[in-house]
């Protein structure tokens, strides 16, 4: 069987293997820097990460109004903005969805959410749904942190317990923000959780 | 502590208050990789994991439950795994189940340490639903997508079969 067809089937396998073993390039992994974004806030303004001069790094969070799990979420994502933006980490909100799909995520339904829940940070609306593939989120809640220079440094799961905050044992984010305040990397940079999918007009 | 005895007492209940449907509650993803390990070598398990707040979900257990009816059986075996929060089971998953005769076994795994599991059901899943698993021996598959039809979720079961060499079932009718 050491025929030539062998070998080139086997040097074709271990260039599969290979070549399928690198990053995804079609979205950020961590360690990749991020481009700024330019989105519609609730407040009607359109919001960059250079407006926030004096920021450190940022808590992004792809989120939305919808979702169960992203509700279980949200006090704790309003705590992580009152915890860590005067530390120079503040949360910057996206929702991600389709409103055709889902019509409890339109900007309208965004702003009263924002309005009744008091959000102390920005909520963005990415309407034409061009931000998250770049980020590679695909379900809600998805949290990222950044470094002052828009590097990833984390991506995934706020902590590791949706339902019951009281249980949480792993806060991820919070710990991957303390690491970067100490100019440390973050120990555990990626984590896996159940959340919606983002919702997306199948092509 | 009288309310972990209600609790206790409650999922005990469980199982009569829904007749004729098999229903389990795990806290514990170690007891879901056992349910795994029960289904024989030669059989094609087929695991969905779904949500009643999960609306593409709730769309394709109607497929679920047609497979298993044509299918299930030594060749194939259906188990509906729910991800329902366990606090709000009498106000949602049990509802739910009442409503929607689901035919295949239905599994609320209540395991909160998601990172932890995840990847023992499939390397690559991110966590997603619906998300369903096809085991067959030591072969696995993933699709991460919802099943836009029936037809999809059987060709797509057919398919792994063809692909690890196996045969496909044959139906109980139609």
């Amino acid at each position: 069987m050491k025929s030539p067809v062998r070998m080139l089937v086997l040097l074709a396998s271990a260039f599969l293997l290979f070549s399928s073993s690198g990053d995804d390039p079609s979205h950020y992994v961590v360690g990749d820097k991020a481009a700024d974004i330019s989105l519609k806030n609730v407040d009607g303004r359109t919001v960059s990460f250079s407006d926030y001069t004096d920021a450190k790094g940022f808590i992004l969070v792809f989120t939305c109004n919808h979702c169960p799990y992203a509700q279980l979420y949200e006090q704790r994502i309003i705590e992580l903005h009152r915890k860590y933006s005067a530390l120079g980490f503040p949360v910057v909100a996206i929702n991600p969805n389709d409103p055709r799909i889902v019509p409890e995520d339109s900007f309208e339904e965004m702003v009263k959410r924002a309005k009744t829940k008091r959000y102390p940070f920005a909520y963005l609306f990415d309407s034409n749904q061009a931000v998250y593939p770049l980020f590679g989120a695909n379900r809600t809640p998805h949290a990222y942190v950044l470094d002052k220079n828009l590097v990833v440094r984390y991506i995934g799961a706020i902590d590791d317990n949706a339902e019951t905050p009281a249980a949480v044992n792993r806060k991820y984010v919070e710990s991957a923000v303390d690491a970067l305040l100490r100019g440390e990397r973050p120990e555990i940079d990626f984590t896996r959780a159940i959340g919606c999918t983002i919702k997306r007009k199948r092509k | 502590m009288r309310n972990f005895y209600f609790i206790g007492l409650f999922t005990l209940l469980i199982p009569c208050l829904l007749s004729g449907q098999s229903f389990k509650v795990f806290d514990n993803f170690s007891e879901l990789e056992e349910r795994i390990k029960q289904t024989k070598s030669t059989t094609t398990l087929v695991i969905n994991f779904w949500a009643t707040w999960c609306s593409p979900c709730v769309k394709e257990l109607p497929y679920f439950n047609e497979l298993h009816r044509k299918y299930a059986g030594p060749d194939v075996e259906v188990v509906l795994v729910s991800l329902d929060m366990k606090s709000r089971l009498d106000k949602t998953l049990i509802p739910f189940l009442k409503k929607n005769k689901l035919k295949p076994e239905v599994i609320l795994l209540s395991d909160q340490d998601a990172d932890a599991w995840i990847p023992l059901i499939y390397e690559d899943w991110e966590g997603t639903i619906p998300a369903t698993v096809l085991v067959h021996g030591g072969q696995r598959e993933l699709f991460q997508e919802q099943f836009e039809s029936y037809a999809e979720l059987e060709t797509y079961i057919f398919n792994f079969l063809k692909k690890i060499g196996k045969p496909i079932p044959v139906s109980k009718g139609s």
